[in-house]
């Protein structure tokens, strides 16, 4: 009796609780503040609830860790103790301290924000595409070219718009495909440190790799030693198989030397002449592009630059992600003649008229469908032609062991990832690279309506017809202005659907 | 013609977003955080050019301050090297400091010229250090505005 009313109350219990939990739980949910690194636009990984900040591809990160891990370990469980009582004790306290200063280095250069550029808001968006329009005049369908001059210490700057972010990227900012963010003074994306290298890391990357290369020449150096020595009192083979640590050690370093050794010189070269390794492979200020090139930013003598890369003021991180989500902050209504911004005029809605609101919400949508497809691609056909697989100049020498220096374009994909753009797959793209608002997911069947109405009636541009050919066949494509739709037959339609709604 | 606004609170109640205007970067002179000082055409009915020149030009002070490259910032980029950096767990940087310094002098130029005037501006760093947010109220009462956009007789249809 007891336990069945005990039951019963324990049912009762749990149903109210149920009936409640509707009521309650949705109520508990807003009131429980998302961290902005939740809802991160870009392909990054957070970890320690945002405090640590990784590129999505780690593995190399963890290999790297490994091999400097086990080394290390290897000389000071293995060779330490003979050289301590053979030469002097000072070996070991040296060659701890290079490791913790490598270690920190390296977790500090993985685990931070490169100076990444946080996307616009849509009101800038909206505001930047208006005075874009105004200043170029609608062209019909060709989008008008997206860059900006200016004159920075004398010299001619482009400033490019980027698609995904919806901003003109400040100078020396590159969009690193990888990360899918634009980072400030863009380096390059180093798969070994697991993270790209700008502005705010760049100092600790340098560091890692000029620690690491005297790490890794003082444990080649001691590790011979020791095998010499030992090889004076027992002979050179029984010296080996004494320590066979030895040996694996001397193989792993000798191959670091020479790539860790050639990268530290080529950034060292890079810090004193204040250049980014994306500049340095594109050439953009080099003097063979013309007599007058120079570089705008150099300070003019090298301690001032090496100066001001390393002991320079550290920006803070601009994307706040341990910050919470605000609710929802007042914005503009959309305009009805511009980009509309869907998603943040949820209380402004009732007043568009349902046909208005169609038109603009699957303009919106489309052109959120075409331009992370568009920006994929490329977006500087003219300046990527000299690059293409081995025409990189100069550089080559050095950067063959370097593997930091393998993927030093920030914007192009590698070849690798175009068949994720293939026609029949791009449909799917559309959740993957909606921005993080809900608005997408209820117009994709606007979106493939639109798809059938729209193509046949507007004329095709010119140049914008293949499908599925490879990343490189964009790069041949003639034009200063910017070719979007060059690969896809969906792109085609829905550049063409885009244009057709523009015009209406 | 501009709506009269006590503070910030009266502003946020009494008053709806009619228009934003976006300052952008000067990048003239190198990488550093510089605004453009033109006055924008939207705010020439609501302020006075000089007072909104200084807000800019006092905030590019500010920022010219945090990025100086002189004696100090070398002092600390070598002492936080020879702590691990480390010593930031304890102490601000210097761009910190001047970023704080930065959000108060706009709170209290919000609070003195801008919301007197509809007006209301951003901090930067909210934006990304790409532009300053100068957003444009009108009186909820009001039946029509001299910003002309579409957006606006929105707000009114209400």
């Amino acid at each position: 009796m007891h336990l069945g009313e005990s039951t019963r109350e324990c049912e009762y219990s749990q149903i109210s609780t149920r009936s409640s939990t509707p009521m309650e739980t949705p109520y508990k949910k807003k009131t429980q503040k998302k961290r902005k690194w939740e809802t991160f636009p870009g392909r990054n990984k957070f970890y320690c609830d945002g405090r640590i900040m990784m590129a999505k591809q780690t593995g190399v990160f963890y290999l790297t860790l490994v091999l400097i891990l086990v080394t290390c370990g290897l000389f000071f469980t293995f060779d330490c103790w003979f050289l301590a009582e053979q030469l002097t004790p000072i070996i070991p306290v040296i060659g701890g301290v290079l490791f913790l200063f490598v270690i920190g280095t390296l977790l500090r250069t993985s685990f931070s924000d490169p100076g990444v550029l946080p996307r616009a808001t849509p009101d800038e968006a909206a505001d930047l595409e208006r005075q874009i329009d105004v200043a170029n005049g609608s062209t019909g369908y060709r989008p008008p070219p997206r860059t900006k001059e200016v004159v920075i210490n004398g010299q001619t700057v482009k400033l490019k718009y980027c698609f995904t972010c919806k901003i003109f990227r400040p100078p020396r900012a590159s969009h690193c495909s990888l990360c899918d963010n634009c980072v400030e003074r863009f380096d390059h994306h180093c798969p070994w440190v697991g993270n790209c290298v700008g502005k705010r890391n760049y100092r600790f990357f340098y560091m890692f790799i000029l620690s690491l290369s005297f790490l890794t020449v003082f444990i080649f150096a001691f590790v011979i030693t020791h095998i010499i020595l030992n090889s004076q009192r027992i002979g050179f083979l029984s010296a080996l198989k004494d320590s066979p640590a030895s040996v694996l050690e001397v193989v792993v370093c000798f191959f670091s030397v020479w790539s860790i050794v050639g990268l530290s010189g080529f950034h060292t070269y890079l810090i004193s002449s204040n250049q980014t390794t994306n500049e340095d492979i594109k050439g953009s200020w080099s003097s063979k592009r013309s007599k007058d090139n120079y570089n705008p930013y150099s300070y003019g003598n090298i301690f001032t630059n090496c100066c001001a890369a390393l002991c320079g003021p550290l920006p803070p991180s601009l994307i706040d992600r341990r910050g919470f989500i605000q609710s929802d902050a007042p914005q503009l209504a959309p305009p009805t003649n511009g980009i509309p911004m869907y998603g943040s005029t949820q209380s402004q809605q009732s007043h568009m008229c349902d046909q208005d609101q169609c038109i603009q919400s699957t303009k919106f949508v489309l052109q959120v469908a075409t331009t992370p497809l568009l920006q994929q691609q490329s977006s500087e056909p003219v300046i990527l032609t000299p690059e293409n697989g081995a025409s990189i100049p100069g550089r080559t020498s050095l950067a063959l062991g370097g593997p930091c220096t393998s993927l030093p374009m920030g914007q192009p994909t590698p070849p690798a990832s175009t068949p994720s753009l293939s026609c029949h797959e791009a449909t799917d793209l559309l959740p993957v690279h909606g921005h993080p608002h809900n608005h997408s997911h209820p117009l994709q069947e606007q979106v493939a309506h639109h798809h059938f109405l729209t193509p046949e009636e507007v004329p095709s541009p010119p140049g914008m017809l293949h499908c599925g050919s490879p990343l490189g066949h964009s790069h041949t494509m003639q034009g200063s202005f910017y070719n979007p739709a060059s690969q896809d037959s969906l792109h085609e339609d829905s550049v063409r659907g885009l244009v057709k709604l523009s015009s209406v | 013609m501009a709506t009269e606004f006590h503070n910030l609170q009266e502003l946020r109640r009494s008053a709806s977003l009619a228009n934003k205007v976006f300052i952008q970067r000067d990048y003239s002179e190198g990488t550093a955080c510089r605004f453009q000082t033109k006055f924008p055409s939207e705010l020439e009915s609501r302020i006075e050019r000089t007072l909104f020149e200084d807000t800019v030009k006092t905030l590019n002070t500010f920022y010219a301050e945090a990025e100086k490259i002189g004696g100090q910032s070398y002092l600390e980029g070598c002492l936080a090297c020879a702590t691990a950096y480390l010593i930031f767990l304890c102490m601000e940087t210097r761009y910190e400091k001047v970023l704080k310094k930065i959000a108060k002098y706009i709170q209290e130029q919000n609070e003195k010229i801008y919301a007197p005037r509809g007006l209301l501006i951003t901090d930067p760093i909210e934006r990304g250090m790409r532009v300053i947010e100068v957003s444009i109220y009108e009186d909820r009462g009001s039946s029509g505005s001299s910003s002309g956009s579409s957006s606006v007789s929105v707000s009114t249809a209400r």
